[in-house]
């Protein structure tokens, strides 16, 4: 079936690159992995077009068994529903686009980079298995498997320190959430005696009463909520365990646009919509997710106001994004959080490659306070970043604009407390977000050039294997807001969903949603246009008042530019007392305490023994001498007590 | 039940690896003549009794919970003491297990050890009749034999063939571990005593009362938390494992770690059902710290056998959580774990002995950048590197996802104290990987290493295959044991059930 190609083509790629990269070449292994990403997304599209346009049912495509244990039963399966194949052909067109892409950004790399193109496409593989995941070990597979993909890439450039530093913290980090949703899923198997997703949703109502005692007695579905929750923190950097996120942008730039905005990050989000039958029966969850992800939203916009580095700004803008995913998935409106994750992987992904784009032109630099006054030398990449930029900012009719929306209007109209605390969250964050969107525009583009003469001769836009995907992706981030839109929370969510996705009894949202005072629904385009003014004023009509504010405001600016101390924090509590912990035990607890005792004694047989040992043969003699005495032991007492 | 080899199957593998050690000892000639022959003899001895331990795979019947290709020939009739052999589930991988890994270890030791070669051989084939041994008896005398005899080879081949210090942790092995056998001996006559057999097959039906089980299971606990290792008798290993030569370590992580661990499903938890209960909050406590305190002291090691050594207490902690779960998932996930750990702790010990082969030390800060000379060095040492980790798709995995589901059951906070290891082994793990191979390449003598020589690629292809094998289709291992642990886990919730019965009984 054209649906397992789809989830399978990447994997061979991965591998035929990997193992044969050396032996076929640069050239061979790219156009490799290509073919199979673009054999993958022509399946994978048209796997979604049969299924919602064309009327294939619902599926599962088992490919094989995978453990047993007792009542335990798992298969390597894919499950073919609407979410799932939404997810798999948006992930296999912006794969596709990022390994084109990648052929042009790579060009300059002294090394073959056959090994990039094969990670590209592993990781590829695993973001399908998790989003086609039937059972929640196989979802977990996928989980584990872009994380490791995100890991080696990370550290693709070995020779960097600072690189080889943020893989291992991206991946520990993300390990941390990931325990818990491990955790989380054997709490499920503890309740409906199974992971497999179609019987849990099967039982959701039998087992609706069950509870599980811990801090107090809750209802089994809160628990399994709150540590699936946990496990996308990690992968979905929310406030907490999102110190791994930025630190990733050591790695090559389509790497951040693939992983770190566009598919991997998304997980989390898609998980929460994922399990909705159990979520949309956990309210105390919700409520929960609702107040991280409002959050994570306005406290990651704060920090991106201040950053000099063009992809930190981003990187933190993606946080921020995915609180904002977090709100709708948190207020029960999963349809709008993944209307949100697919028109974000359109402008989020073209954001970074643009920026990528930026960087190649500016002979690797990052930092916007050397970039400047170089919009006429690459007007695609500009033009491109305009339109990046609208649809971030939410403004009318570019993509953002119907889902960041449509996210503020859910909240709202979900009438709870912590509703109204993300909408309120997500209000100030989307007048930020704009302000920091035009900072990066007006900085990296406007004003006087502050590169140095030798970097600013070689100014030139990318190549068309480059602007190429920046032009479709650009496409996207006007067009899939309008168009997605009555399919996915529109007037034919019903049939579009068709039942992918559990709401909750009691949850109508998304009808309500339809009849909100008109202020609601305008306040966040209102706030993007004054955030996007008082860029204006601030980069190009004042510029003296930014470093103005920074003296003011000293506290305030050295809080956001180090990112409210997290990382300070986490390695003032956890990671050097860590440090010191490991050695104590070791040279303490081992060393002294526990080895006193036979070190005692063997210092006793030692001098005796050294001697026998020096003459090898007489040793083996006394060792199995030793070994006798227990049998000839064991065989007299035999003897003796018959 | 009954012998479907139609052969005595399970005493020709027992006994052939001594009759190649025989051969070897009748070599004569000069020193290099008789080092070249005894290496090919002891490999193609390795490599047939392997071909016939294949035999085991084929023709096993998984739906039997019982003990197959059973052999018994009276020896002590009065005692009712018998030589009998025979394999269950449990058992029968690690059969495997061992001549998987014989052949492997005398393939990596083929240039490294130089010195008395003969006797060097000679020892690993005997070491591997006692570890096969050991896995098929089904008596108990027979069993304790080969349990201690795998200690003689083994205390041979760090004493003599291991490094600078290599006394001092030989003989801490040896005092470590042949201490707490003294009172498993004395358990085993406790039990001769109270059932007149020592049969396993007897002895495995035999009720014990309540207050003498709890006897039993210290005494059992003595020898085989040694073995295991558990905290805070684990201090050997690492030192045991610096000090011997790779192909010592490989053996020792591999096989002997699993003999603890073995030992706890074989007789504790079957025979001593209420002791298990009783101490399994003990073990469960024992394990933890395990876990948690290993994986910090493995973080803080500045050699690199020592990192992994500890980093194997600490997934044997895993395992020992796994067994004394009592259900399915739980010893399910335990023998996998066992298995999974035998074949990559091998592997990462064999990734050390490559570098060790080269530059003749395992200090961490000796090295990096290595992926600059030895590109396939760096995919099968990242490869093991993950499977140790328990990345999903590797071995290692399956056992700890399985433990974890296994120990929720038991309570939250053992699920969620075990899984530790999940983020404390990627601390250590992935800083050693990064400290080895990731990196400038600045010094001299490492831009001088070769990369992976063919020998060194067919040691480790068989075990890069069985590693994503077993993550990936697990269920070709589980088959084997599905029957037995189901029989075990009912054996002991019936055994629970009825108390009073059980203390009224008489032998």
């Amino acid at each position: 079936m054209i649906y397992a190609v789809a989830v399978l083509a990447p994997l061979a790629g991965s591998i035929i690159a990997g193992l044969l990269g050396r032996a076929i070449g640069d050239r061979a292994s790219q156009a490799v992995t290509i073919l199979c990403m673009i054999l993958a997304a022509i399946c994978g599209v048209t796997a979604w077009v049969q299924h919602i346009w064309l009327g294939a049912p619902d599926g599962v495509v088992t490919l094989g068994s995978w453990m047993e244990a007792g009542s335990l039963h798992l298969d390597w399966a894919l499950r073919y529903d609407t979410l799932a194949a939404t997810m798999v052909a948006m992930v296999t067109f912006i794969a596709t686009l990022i390994h084109i892409y990648s052929v042009g950004y790579m060009s300059h790399e002294p090394t073959p980079t056959s090994r990039f193109f094969s990670y590209l496409s592993l990781f590829s593989f695993a973001m399908l298995m998790l989003v086609s995941a039937n059972n929640l070990v196989q979802l977990f597979f996928g989980w584990e498997g872009v994380g490791l993909a995100s890991y080696l890439l990370i550290g693709y450039w070995y020779d960097k320190p600072s690189a080889n530093a943020a893989a291992i913290k991206a991946f520990v980090v993300n390990r941390v959430g990931d325990l818990f949703f491990a955790v989380g899923i054997a709490l499920t198997f503890f309740t409906f005696d199974s992971v497999e997703l179609p019987t849990i949703f099967a039982s959701i109502q039998q087992h609706a009463n069950d509870t599980y005692a811990l801090f107090g007695v809750h209802h089994a579905y809160e628990l399994i909520g709150v540590l699936l929750f946990i496990g996308a923190m990690g992968k979905s950097a929310q406030i907490g365990l999102h110190v791994w996120l930025p630190d990733a942008m050591e790695g090559p730039t389509p790497v951040s646009a693939l992983i770190h905005a566009a598919t991997m990050v998304t997980a989390g989000v898609f998980l929460m919509a994922r399990m909705s039958p159990i979520m949309s029966m956990a309210p105390g969850a919700l409520a929960f997710v609702t107040v991280i992800g409002g959050t994570t939203a306005l406290f990651a916009a704060t920090i991106g106001c201040v950053q000099n580095d063009i992809k930190r700004v981003i990187a933190y803008s993606t946080c921020s994004q995915l609180g904002y995913m977090f709100v709708a998935a948190g207020v029960g409106a999963y349809q709008v959080s993944i209307f949100h994750l697919i028109t974000h992987a359109f402008f989020k992904a073209l954001l970074f490659l643009a920026a990528g784009s930026v960087i190649h032109a500016m002979s690797g630099e990052q930092d916007m306070r050397k970039m400047g006054g170089i919009w006429r030398s690459v007007p695609i990449t500009y033009a491109v970043m305009w339109i990046g930029s609208l649809a971030l900012a939410g403004i009318i009719p570019f993509a953002g604009y119907y889902s960041k929306d449509a996210i503020l209007e859910a909240s709202y109209a979900a009438g709870s407390a912590t509703g109204d605390y993300g909408y309120a969250c997500g209000l100030l964050a989307a007048f930020l977000t704009a302000f920091y969107s035009w900072r990066v525009l007006l900085l990296t583009f406007h004003g006087t050039p502050r590169a140095d003469h030798h970097t600013m001769e070689h100014v030139h836009e990318s190549p068309a294997v480059m602007t190429g995907p920046l032009i479709v992706l650009a496409i996207g981030a006007t067009v899939a807001g309008f168009a997605l839109r009555p399919y996915f929370i529109g007037d034919y969510w019903h049939a579009y969903w068709n039942n992918s996705i559990t709401n909750g009894a009691n949850n109508h949202v998304l009808e309500r949603m339809e009849d909100l005072p008109g202020l609601v629904g305008y306040a966040p385009l209102i706030t993007g246009v004054l955030g996007i003014g008082l860029a204006y004023v601030m980069y190009v009509l004042r510029p003296e008042l930014p470093s103005l504010l920074a003296d003011r405001f000293a506290p305030i600016y050295r809080l956001l530019l180090n990112k409210w101390y997290f990382d300070e924090l986490y390695d003032m509590v956890l990671v050097q007392p860590y440090r010191r912990l490991a050695r104590a035990l070791w040279q303490v607890g081992d060393a002294t305490i526990i080895d006193g005792v036979p070190n005692g004694l063997a210092e006793l047989t030692v001098d005796s023994s050294a001697q026998v040992v020096r003459v090898q043969t007489g040793s083996i003699a006394v060792y199995a001498f030793t070994m006798l005495i227990g049998l000839v032991l064991l065989v007299s007492i035999f003897l003796v007590f018959r | 039940m009954g012998n479907a080899a139609g052969f005595p199957l399970l005493s020709l593998i027992t006994w052939l690896p001594l009759l190649g050690g025989v051969i070897i000892m009748c070599v004569r000639g000069d020193d290099a003549t008789v080092a070249a022959n005894a290496r090919w003899t002891a490999l193609w001895t390795s490599l047939i009794v392997f071909a016939l331990s294949l035999v085991l795979w084929t023709r096993f019947d998984p739906a039997e919970p019982g003990f197959q290709f059973i052999e018994s020939i009276t020896w002590l009739p009065e005692f009712r003491v018998g030589y009998r052999m025979g394999v269950d589930g449990i058992s029968v991988l690690f059969v495997l297990l061992s001549t998987v890994l014989t052949p492997i270890c005398i393939l990596a030791s083929w240039e490294a050890v130089q010195t008395r070669v003969r006797e060097y051989m000679l020892a690993f084939l005997i070491l591997e009749t006692m570890m096969v041994g050991m896995f098929c008896a089904i008596d108990f005398v027979v069993f304790y034999m080969f349990f201690e005899g795998v200690l003689i080879p083994m205390f041979l081949i760090i004493g003599v063939w291991g490094g600078a210090r290599r006394v001092y942790a030989a003989l801490k092995f040896f005092l470590f571990t042949l201490t707490g056998s003294v009172l498993m001996l004395l358990a085993l006559l406790a039990m001769w005593f109270r059932a007149g057999t020592t049969d396993l097959t007897v002895l495995l039906n035999t009720p014990f009362p309540p207050a003498m089980q709890n006897w039993l299971f210290l005494a059992f606990l003595a020898s085989f938390a040694v073995k295991v290792p558990m905290w805070p008798v684990h201090t050997w290993l690492p030192d045991a494992h610096v000090e011997a030569p790779t192909a010592g370590s490989v053996i020792l992580a591999g096989v002997l770690l699993k003999m603890g661990a073995y030992g706890f499903l074989r007789f504790s938890v079957p025979m001593l059902p209420h002791a298990s209960m009783v101490f399994a909050p003990l073990m469960f406590a024992l394990s933890v710290v395990a876990v948690i305190y290993t994986s910090a002291v493995a973080f803080a090691q500045e050699d690199m056998k020592k990192l992994i050594a500890y980093s194997s207490v600490a997934h044997m902690g895993v395992v020992t959580i796994g067994i004394f779960t009592f259900n399915p998932q739980g010893i399910s996930g335990a023998l996998f774990q066992m298995l999974a750990h035998g074949v990559v702790s091998a592997a990462l010990f064999l990734c050390v002995g490559v570098v060790y082969d080269r530059m003749h030390t395992r200090e961490i800060a000796r090295y990096g950048g290595l992926v600059h000379r030895m590109p396939a060095y760096a995919v099968v040492f990242m490869l093991f590197t993950m499977a140790n980790i328990g990345l999903p798709g590797t071995a290692n995995f399956v056992g700890e996802i399985l433990v974890l589901i296994g120990s929720f059951r038991v309570s939250f906070w053992l699920s969620l104290l075990g899984g530790t290891g999940m983020i404390l082994g990627a601390v250590y793990a992935l800083s050693l990987y990064r400290r080895v191979i990731f990196g400038r390449l600045t010094r001299d003598d490492l831009r001088a290493m070769l990369d992976l020589s063919p020998r060194e690629i067919a040691v480790f292809a068989p075990l890069v295959l069985l590693t994503l094998w077993m993550g990936v289709y697990p269920g070709s291992f589980t088959r084997f044991w599905d029957a037995s642990v189901g029989a075990m886990v009912e054996h002991h919730q019936a055994a629970l059930a009825a108390p009073t019965h059980l203390a009224g009984l008489t032998p």
